[in-house]
C-alpha cells in the first residue's frame, strides 16, 4: 500500500510539474483530432492536477492507476482511428470498420431517439426478470444442497449435465419450449446467471467453519438460528461473488437470445444494424452492451457491500 | 487492560445471584469409552474412564497431544456421544450441546460478521431475551473482561488475547453451570497467556462455576487447577488425579514454590513417558 502511495505521489508531482507545459503540444498537433496523444495527455495531467485538490487522498492511492488507464484507453481509440483512417488491411481488415468519430456521432443521434431507449429498456427488463429469478432459485438451491446430502444428490447431477451447455445452444429448444419469444429469451438469460450463483452459494455454505456451528450450538442456537446467524453470513461473501459473476453471464446469455429472435433489445439492435449494413450502429450497440453489463455488475457489488462490511473492517 | 476485570456483584445489582451456583455443575462420567469408526477401522480414543467433578471445582485435563483429552471434553460438551457409558451433568444425561455447558474453543470461534457486543449477546438472544436484556447482559460482560471500548468492533480488529476474552465472556453470558475450555490459550504468546490465566481465575472466583480446562502445558494446569487429571497416550485414560494444594488466590510467584515444583516434576515425568509412547505409536 505504502509503495503504491509513493509511486502515485511521484506521478502526481510530475503531473503538477507538467501542467504549465501542456498548452505547448496543442500547436504542434499533427492531425488536429481530439484523440491526439499530446493533447490528451495534457488534459489528463491537468484534470488529475485539479482533482488532486479535491480528492487528494483518493488520488494519492489510485492516481497512477487512473492515469495509466486513461492513457491506455486514449491510445486504443487513437490506434482505432488510425487503422480506419488509413484503411489498414493486414490480415485484419479495417476497410468497412467505422471510425471512432462516426461511431460517436451515430451514438449522439440515437441519444435523441425514443426507440434507442426502448431497446435498452427492454433488455434491462429481461435482465431484471431473468436475473432475479436466477438469484432466488440459485441461492435457495445452493443452500439446500449445502445443508442436505440427499437434496444435493438429487440436484447436483443436473448441474453437471446442464452447466457446460452454452446459452446459444439452448435457443432452438427454448423457442420450442416456451409459449412466447419473450419467455424464451428470459429463460436463456436466467440460465446464464443461475449456474455461477448456485455453485458459489453451495461453495460458500460448504466452507462454513465447523467450529462456528459448534459454538452456536453450545450457546443454545436452534437449527434455524444457526442457519440465519452462522451459515448464511458465512456463505455471504461467496454468494456475493456468485451474484456479480452471474450478472455478467446473464448479459452474455441475453445477447445470444436477442440476436436470434425478438423485435427489441440492445442485442437485436446490434444484429439488426449488421443486417441493414449500418456499421457504426454495430459498435454503438456493442459499447452500450459493455457499459450496461459493467454498470449492472457494479450495482450488484454496491448492493452487497453493506452486508459485507465486517469483511472490509477485518483487514 | 487485563486488570480491569471487575466484580460481577458490583455491576449487575439487579440480577439475583444465579440459583445456588455451588450446587450446580456436578459432572459425573460413568464408564465412558469413546471409539471412532467401526470394525477393523475402529480407533479407540478414550479408554473406559470414570470421573466425578464436584460443583465449583477447577479441573485441568493434562496430556500429550493426540491423547484424547479434547475428545473427553467434547463428550461433556455433547459434541461426541460416548460409545459406552454416559456423562451426567447435575444428574441429567448429556445428549448434545447446550447453553448450560459453556464452551471456549482452541481456535478463535467468534462470529466474524457480528460485533463484539453481538457476539457476547448471542446466547441471550437465541434464548429469546429482549434486546434490552441482551444489551444489558452484553454490557455487563464487556466490562467484566475489560473490553467495553471495543464493543462495536469486529473480532478481526482485536488481538488474539482479546478475542479469547470475548469467547469466555460469550460463554459466560448464558450463566452456564459448567465452563468447558479446550486449550483456549494455546495460540497466545507467553505474556498474554499469563495474564489470561489470571483473568480466568478471577472470573472463576466470581462465578464459582465448574471449569474443565484441557491443556498440554504443565505450568498452566498446576497454576489454574484445584485438581490435575493426567491422561495417558492414546487411547486416553486418566493415569493420575493430583490435588493442587496451592492457596487461592493464585499468584504467578507461586510458580517457584517448592509445592509447585514438586507437582510439576510428577506431571512432567508422566507426560514425558506418555509422549514417548505416543511418539513410538506414530512411528510404528
Amino acid at each position: 500500500m505504502s509503495n503504491v502511495g509513493q509511486i502515485a505521489d511521484t506521478v502526481d508531482e510530475k503531473a503538477a510539474a507538467g501542467e504549465p507545459g501542456t498548452p505547448a503540444p496543442r500547436t504542434e498537433e499533427p492531425f488536429g483530432f481530439a484523440e491526439a496523444p499530446g493533447l490528451a495527455a495534457g488534459d489528463v495531467l491537468r484534470s488529475i492536477g485539479t482533482a488532486v485538490a479535491h480528492i487528494g487522498d483518493f488520488l494519492r492511492k489510485n492516481g497512477l492507476v487512473i492515469l495509466l488507464s486513461i492513457v491506455s484507453l486514449t491510445s486504443g481509440i487513437l490506434l482505432w482511428h488510425l487503422a480506419t483512417a488509413y484503411k489498414v488491411d493486414f490480415y485484419i481488415n479495417f476497410e468497412n470498420i467505422p471510425s471512432p468519430t462516426k461511431v460517436f456521432s451515430a451514438f449522439w443521434t440515437h441519444l435523441g431517439e425514443d426507440e434507442f431507449y426502448i431497446h435498452i429498456g427492454v433488455s434491462m427488463q429481461r435482465i431484471l426478470i431473468g436475473y432475479v429469478t436466477a438469484a432466488i432459485i440459485g441461492i435457495v438451491a445452493g443452500v439446500l444442497m449445502g445443508r442436505s446430502r440427499i437434496i444435493r444428490a438429487l440436484i447436483y447431477p443436473y448441474i453437471e449435465v446442464l452447466r457446460p451447455i452454452p446459452a446459444v445452444a439452448w435457443i432452438p429448444l427454448a423457442i420450442l419450449m416456451w409459449p412466447t419469444e419473450e419467455a424464451s429469451i428470459i429463460y436463456i438469460t436466467m440460465l446464464g446467471a443461475l449456474f455461477p450463483i448456485v455453485l458459489n452459494t453451495l461453495h460458500g455454505v460448504e466452507q462454513t467453519p465447523e467450529v462456528l456451528v459448534r459454538a452456536a450450538k453450545s450457546l443454545g442456537a436452534s437449527r434455524m438460528q444457526i442457519f440465519w446467524h452462522v451459515i448464511l453470513p458465512a456463505a455471504l461473501p461467496s454468494i456475493a461473488a456468485g451474484l456479480a459473476i452471474g450478472m455478467g453471464v446473464s448479459w452474455f446469455s441475453l445477447l445470444a437470445g436477442e440476436i436470434i429472435s425478438g423485435q427489441y433489445g440492445i442485442g437485436y439492435f446490434t444484429w439488426n444494424a449488421y443486417s441493414l449494413i449500418n456499421y457504426p450502429d454495430i459498435i454503438v450497440g456493442m459499447l452500450v452492451i459493455g457499459a450496461l453489463g459493467t454498470l449492472s455488475t457494479y450495482a450488484v457489488r454496491i448492493a452487497m457491500k453493506p452486508l459485507l462490511a465486517w469483511q472490509k473492517r477485518a483487514r | 487492560m487485563n486488570n480491569q476485570v471487575v466484580s460481577l456483584k458490583e455491576h449487575i445489582p439487579h440480577r439475583p445471584a444465579p440459583k445456588a451456583l455451588q450446587d450446580c455443575g456436578h459432572i459425573v462420567i460413568e464408564d465412558v469409552e469413546i471409539v471412532f469408526g467401526k470394525g477393523t477401522d475402529a480407533n479407540q480414543a478414550v479408554k473406559k474412564t470414570s470421573l466425578d467433578i464436584t460443583p465449583g471445582e477447577f479441573v485441568c485435563i493434562l496430556g500429550p497431544s493426540g491423547c484424547g483429552k479434547s475428545t473427553l471434553l467434547n463428550s461433556i460438551a455433547g459434541y461426541v456421544t460416548p460409545s459406552r457409558g454416559s456423562v451426567l451433568v447435575d444428574g441429567v444425561k448429556v445428549t448434545g450441546p447446550g447453553p448450560e455447558r459453556g464452551m471456549v474453543f482452541q481456535q478463535y470461534s467468534l462470529f466474524p460478521w457480528k460485533t463484539i457486543r453481538e457476539n457476547i449477546a448471542f446466547g441471550p438472544k437465541v434464548a429469546g431475551r429482549s434486546s434490552v436484556e441482551c444489551s444489558s447482559i452484553a454490557n455487563t460482560f464487556l466490562e467484566m473482561v475489560g473490553l467495553s471500548k471495543f464493543a462495536d468492533k469486529y473480532p478481526a480488529e482485536l488481538s488474539g488475547g482479546m478475542q479469547q476474552r470475548v469467547g469466555i465472556a460469550r460463554a459466560l453470558a448464558n450463566y452456564p453451570s459448567v465452563l468447558l475450555m479446550d486449550e483456549p490459550f494455546g495460540a497466545l504468546d507467553a505474556q498474554t497467556r499469563l495474564m489470561m490465566q489470571e483473568n480466568l481465575l478471577s472470573l472463576w472466583s466470581e462465578f464459582g462455576i465448574t471449569v474443565v480446562f484441557v491443556t498440554h502445558d504443565v505450568d498452566e494446569a498446576i497454576f489454574l487447577a484445584d485438581r490435575v487429571l493426567v491422561m495417558s497416550a492414546s487411547p486416553g485414560s486418566i493415569i493420575d488425579d493430583l490435588h493442587v494444594p496451592l492457596p487461592r488466590p493464585r499468584d504467578p510467584a507461586m510458580a517457584t514454590s517448592a509445592e509447585f515444583m514438586a507437582l510439576k516434576k510428577i506431571c512432567l515425568d508422566q507426560i514425558r513417558s506418555e509422549s514417548l509412547k505416543a511418539f513410538e505409536q506414530q512411528n510404528r
